[in-house]
């Protein structure tokens, strides 16, 4: 091809346009594809703005009643809500710690149940699987205003909120983990005469717990995020604080729940960021 | 055996000795002192959120009692009677439903629009200038910090109950989180493409178009799809905080007590959630297969 060109001199687009019609040439096929590709998701998007009133006056009304809020949020105010609002940090973070926890505890024989290698032929793999996926569909904050229902208000239903939305996503992680697992370790193990139980604890349980353990520890960074909210149903921790002061319109202190919530979740990500890189380090 | 016994005495055998008991006194100072700051944590942790087996074994009746309640009768030989009173607000609900599901959608998309371009500015390596680089990384940071369902609660306020106020808690949102990723896949990019338009003399805006963008549209592609799954989810609970969707409908069951109808409403979305998941894994799988092929 190069070399052909540089036979015919520069080339320009519209002496490339003569020589080659057939690529500049319509193809209505792939017009009408483009076309598509594009119009439908766009008409989809223009139906969804008209639905839901996206007209510019409202929207400017409300950037201006957003203004307004910001306004009212400085300076925010530290006086006498400091303690309070640190022991609400504290807790939300007791609640992910214990959560997460107890969620992957509860997630191991989940995940060795549902895992394909593990047990060949097992009828109860579907149901586990099925299961799980139903845990890990419905969002943590609905399992959270199920449990506020049922033990009450405070840190406790979070806390069972995060343990059953979080056996669900620990559970596939894991299971994951020990499909992509080396199986001949577990082969070794069984030709010695080990049973299921022991082929799975010391044949694959050494090579999967480093993965376990840091998939566990992302999960545990992501319920730091969501305990600040599960407070909003009820279920404990600062976003019990933060609900309760927007809706009696402190805003000044909502600036400050913000700005610790912001300060405390940079801390966490800087120290799991540090404990992973020593870990990738150590492996 | 023998050659073993032999060399006790030796030496080297002596300062083996030596290194093998420091080395386990060091592993057991290290299992006790991570065992006992754990323990320490635990226990704080579980003081703190009032975890305890007294309390659990309190709730866990009470848990089942609740979902014994909002279980419906279901009898074979009455099952249609019995589903058609469970579904009885099928249709709205539905209608509901679609709400959230479109309510994702456009929030996906306003949210993609604003993290594709904070993304390409905020990326190191094509950045057009340091100022703009910095500012972008740090609205992106407070973007994705702030959880969606904080900044809906305060949009409420400003633009008024309805899906508006969710709509753009979770566009602000899946901007943050979906621009760090962008401006993450734009800066491993290979820059030959980059250095081949700028050497023609393409302006920054071409660059990005012509050679960065067709590197990493695949990533962008799958990242929104994956976006959109968790912008599903989001959208069922938003109503909690009144901003729309099928959530407004699922809190108005459980606090006045209309018991069947919060499993049928939990049923539906947890349907509605795991058929987004699988079409758009269907798509994303569509997409990377191509990109293979051609």
């Amino acid at each position: 091809m190069t070399i052909a060109h540089r036979a015919a001199g520069p080339l320009t687009v519209a002496m490339a346009e003569q020589r080659y019609p057939e690529i500049f040439a319509f193809n209505a096929r792939r017009g009408i594809g483009l076309a598509l590709a594009w119009g439908i998701p766009f008409a989809v998007l223009l139906y969804g703005l008209v639905v839901f009133d996206f007209s510019p006056v409202r929207l400017w009304n409300g950037l201006g009643q957003l203004g307004m809020l910001i306004r009212f949020m400085f300076p925010p105010s530290i006086d006498g809500v400091m303690w309070e609002f640190m022991k609400a940090i504290f807790e939300t973070l007791a609640m992910a710690f214990i959560g997460t926890l107890f969620a992957a505890l509860i997630a191991v024989p989940f995940a060795f149940l549902s895992a394909r290698n593990v047990l060949r032929f097992s009828p109860g793999r579907f149901f586990v699987r099925r299961g799980m996926d139903f845990l890990r569909g419905v969002d943590q904050l609905v399992w959270a205003l199920v449990f506020v229902r049922a033990v009450g208000l405070g840190p406790l239903a979070g806390v069972m909120a995060i343990i059953i939305s979080d056996i669900g996503t620990l559970a596939k992680l894991f299971s994951e983990a020990v499909e992509g697992a080396d199986r001949k370790p577990g082969e070794g193990v069984a030709a010695n005469g080990g049973n299921t139980l022991q082929c799975a604890r010391f044949g694959i349980l050494p090579q999967v717990l480093p993965m376990f353990i840091s998939s566990t520890l992302y999960i545990f960074e992501s319920n730091i995020r969501s305990a600040t909210i599960l407070g909003i149903v009820g279920a404990g921790g600062i976003g019990y604080q933060l609900s309760e002061r927007i809706r009696g319109h402190h805003w000044e202190e909502v600036a400050t729940i913000l700005l610790m919530i912001l300060f405390t979740v940079y801390l966490i990500d800087w120290v799991s960021g540090k404990i992973r890189s020593r870990l990738i380090e150590g492996a | 055996m023998s050659t073993q016994h032999d060399n006790t005495g030796s030496t080297a055998w002596q300062s083996f000795r030596r290194l093998q008991h420091q080395a386990r006194i060091e592993k057991y100072r290290v299992w006790l002192l991570g065992g006992s700051v754990f323990l320490a944590l635990f226990i704080t942790s579980a003081y703190l959120s009032h975890f305890s087996p007294g309390r659990i074994a309190e709730g866990l009746p009470k848990v089942h009692e609740y979902l014994v309640k909002i279980l419906p009768e279901l009898g074979v030989a009455t099952f249609r009677e019995d589903m058609a009173y469970w579904f009885y607000g099928f249709p709205g609900w539905m209608v509901l439903l679609g709400e959230t599901l479109l309510m994702a959608y456009v929030a996906t998309l306003l949210g993609t629009l604003g993290a594709i371009v904070l993304g390409f500015v905020a990326a190191r390596n094509v950045s057009p200038g340091a100022w703009l680089t910095v500012l972008s990384r740090r609205v992106l940071e407070v973007a994705r910090t702030v959880p969606d369902l904080v900044y809906a609660l305060i949009f409420v306020f400003a633009f008024g109950l309805g899906p508006l106020a969710g709509i753009l808690a979770i566009a602000i949102h899946s901007m943050g989180a979906s621009g760090k990723l962008f401006s993450e896949a734009i800066e491993n990019i290979d820059m030959k493409p980059l250095d081949g338009l700028r050497s023609v003399g393409a302006d920054w805006v071409q660059c990005m178009r012509f050679a960065v963008f067709p590197l990493v549209a695949p990533s962008l592609i799958s990242y929104s799809l994956w976006r959109f799954e968790i912008n599903v989810r989001t959208a069922t609970v938003m109503g909690i905080v009144g901003a729309g969707g099928i959530g407004q409908e699922l809190i108005t069951a459980i606090r006045m007590l209309y018991y069947e109808d919060v499993s049928a409403l939990i049923l539906l979305i947890v349907v509605a959630v795991s058929l987004t998941d699988m079409l758009c894994e269907r798509i994303r799988h569509g997409f990377i297969g191509k990109e293979n092929f051609s």
